[in-house]
């Protein structure tokens, strides 16, 4: 039998044999509050044990890889902001960067710097509302209210950039959409000043709370063995001990020459994640701010005229650049013929996008290896054998987007 | 037949050497390292690379249609290598008749909701795989949705 789910899925448990005389199946979702999303756990119960878990998906599948399919690459890239709605500017990194690869681009370094410079406060913004989420459902209700406080503040500095709160599209292929707003440094420095003292705060309210403790150390062990197995990725390998971290391995985007620890713990359970996401925001603070301080100076999109849109200022006065101006908008720019698989490091693990090019303006398939689907897949072998309480701490410690899971 | 510049490739000429009749073809294009696998052999191939070459990492299974061209369908595996920080593609071509290929689920457990996705989506059968049933689309829709020939818009009732 596969342990990523039981065959015959749900039918083999409500209309299954059943493995205990106490028998009780258990629908947990689609809409329960914890699973945040459409995330439905039917649960075979023996007392208060789990004997069984089958996870069913597909509940918000809307087709994005189809779609892919008749954009013209550069305006795909607003369906990624949709896949992981609370990273969007990890997924225009991955897609983008993808493309850059096929077109053989070469992107400013302020560019590249900005990129992560934005990237790592989505990874705050991600971190803050699982935090946050994973606490109320625990139920430490205050921690939410301090978490959002925090990610309201990086709404606000994306909203500065990009125009938008939460699909921002603000990476493009060839660099960036839009020229960074007047005084972004400013309200950036700003945030990232208090921020250390705020990750404090929730530390303050959890990492010695006695009932948070009680709610997480020892809960939710998998063996990391299991866990490469079934396709985990992210900070759930880091809390085994596992330091593995794209940004560090397979470096992009000038990850290299930014100065970061990636932290690691071994108990492996569900403080043990905790302990390392609140070190990932620590660290993703101090990226951010390396970037801010030693951004440099020069163009913020790349050189190709083929693929970047001129500036608005040419394409009113020169011939040559609204010609491309309308050859870009109207048909998009050819991409040569070939393949890649461009893998970033997310807020929840291993995103990664395999595009295929035909030659033509739009791309012949884009398939997301995204994090949360691979890490979910665990779910049945991590809470077999425990108790029903501790589902919810149990998922929650995954951190996982059903948008992600289900594309 | 692996081709004559992939051999300074350990990982391609380990795989050629364990079977010399597996490697139907591949490419080193952009840093990418692919070998065309015949799709016979795909389970074999991937227990050699598990066990031998310490891929411990199934990345993703995907598909992609190549209609109206035959063979129609290519299986994408990516693997990756934590302690070499390397990754592989591996690719099978299906006729578009009945398209079938053998699990791996049994060298790596994730491969369990992958098959089911590419399944879904792409109608491709997995052979001995332990639960092969739909998982993004309900249990009794018609037809699978990433096909080239399965259309975009369109209104069912």
């Amino acid at each position: 039998m596969s342990e990523s789910g039981i065959p015959g899925g749900i039918a083999a448990i409500v209309e299954g044999e059943p493995s205990g005389p106490r028998r009780m199946v258990l629908n947990m979702g689609p809409q329960h509050p914890s699973t945040h999303g459409v995330l439905r756990l039917v649960l075979e119960l023996d007392g208060e044990i789990i004997m069984r878990c089958q996870p069913e998906l597909g509940y918000l599948h809307t087709g994005i890889e189809k779609e892919f399919e008749v954009k013209n690459y550069q305006q795909a890239v607003t369906l990624t902001d949709r896949v992981d709605y609370l990273a969007p500017l990890s997924n225009n990194l991955g897609y983008c960067l993808a493309v850059e690869k096929l077109l053989g681009l070469e992107i400013p370094p302020q560019a590249q710097w900005m990129r992560v410079m934005l990237t790592e406060l989505t990874r705050l913004n991600s971190h803050l509302v699982w935090l946050g989420t994973h606490a109320l459902d625990i139920g430490a209700m205050s921690v939410f209210l301090y978490c959002f406080r925090e990610r309201e503040d990086i709404l606000r500095i994306f909203e500065m950039f990009s125009g938008q709160r939460m699909m921002t599209s603000y990476f493009r292929i060839g660099g960036l959409a839009l020229e960074p707003p007047r005084g972004w440094a400013q309200r950036v420095k700003k945030f990232l000043d208090v921020f250390p003292s705020r990750v404090d705060e929730y530390e303050d309210l959890l990492t010695n709370n006695r009932i948070w403790i009680g709610r997480t150390r020892g809960i939710g062990r998998i063996s990391l063995e299991d866990m490469l197995d079934l396709g985990v990725t992210g900070p759930m390998l880091r809390a085994a001990g596992l330091k593995i971290d794209a940004r560090k391995d397979e470096p992009y985007s000038s990850y290299e020459k930014f100065d970061f620890e990636v932290p690691t713990r071994t108990e492996n359970d569900v403080y043990a994640r905790y302990q390392v996401r609140i070190e990932e925001m620590r660290q993703s603070a101090r990226i951010a701010r390396q970037a801010m301080e030693g951004m440099p100076e020069g163009p913020w999109k790349a050189a190709d005229e083929h693929v970047v849109l001129p500036d608005r200022e040419k394409m009113k006065t020169q011939m040559e650049a609204l010609i491309y101006h309308f050859k870009i908008v109207t048909e998009g720019f050819r991409v040569p013929e070939g393949e890649v698989f461009q893998v970033i490091e997310s807020p929840r693990g291993e995103l990664g996008f395999y595009v295929v090019s035909d030659g033509t303006t739009k791309p012949y398939r884009v398939h997301m290896r995204t994090p949360s689907f691979g890490n979910l897949q665990a779910t049945s072998e991590m809470v077999k054998g425990t108790l029903i309480a501790d589902v919810i701490a149990s998922i929650g410690s995954m951190d996982f987007v059903l948008g992600d899971t289900d594309r | 037949m692996l081709p004559d510049n992939l051999r300074e490739f350990a990982v391609a000429a380990a795989v050629e050497t364990f079977d010399p009749a597996a490697v139907t073809g591949g490419k080193h294009e952009r840093g990418e390292l692919t070998l065309e696998i015949a799709s016979g052999a795909i389970a074999g191939v991937c227990g050699f690379l598990k066990r031998e070459c310490r891929f411990i990492r199934l990345s993703t299974v995907t598909a992609v249609d190549r209609y109206p061209a035959e063979p129609r369908f290519e299986v994408v595996y990516h693997l990756h290598s934590i302690e070499r920080k390397e990754r592989l593609r591996l690719k099978c071509r299906l006729g578009g008749g009945k398209p079938e290929i053998e699990s791996v689920t049994s060298v790596w457990r994730s491969a369990g909701w992958y098959e089911r996705e590419v399944f879904d989506l792409f109608g491709i059968a997995f052979l001995n795989h332990p639960d092969l049933r739909r998982i993004m689309m309900p249990d009794d829709w018609e037809g699978h949705p990433l096909r080239k020939d399965y259309p975009v818009t369109g209104q069912r009732v």
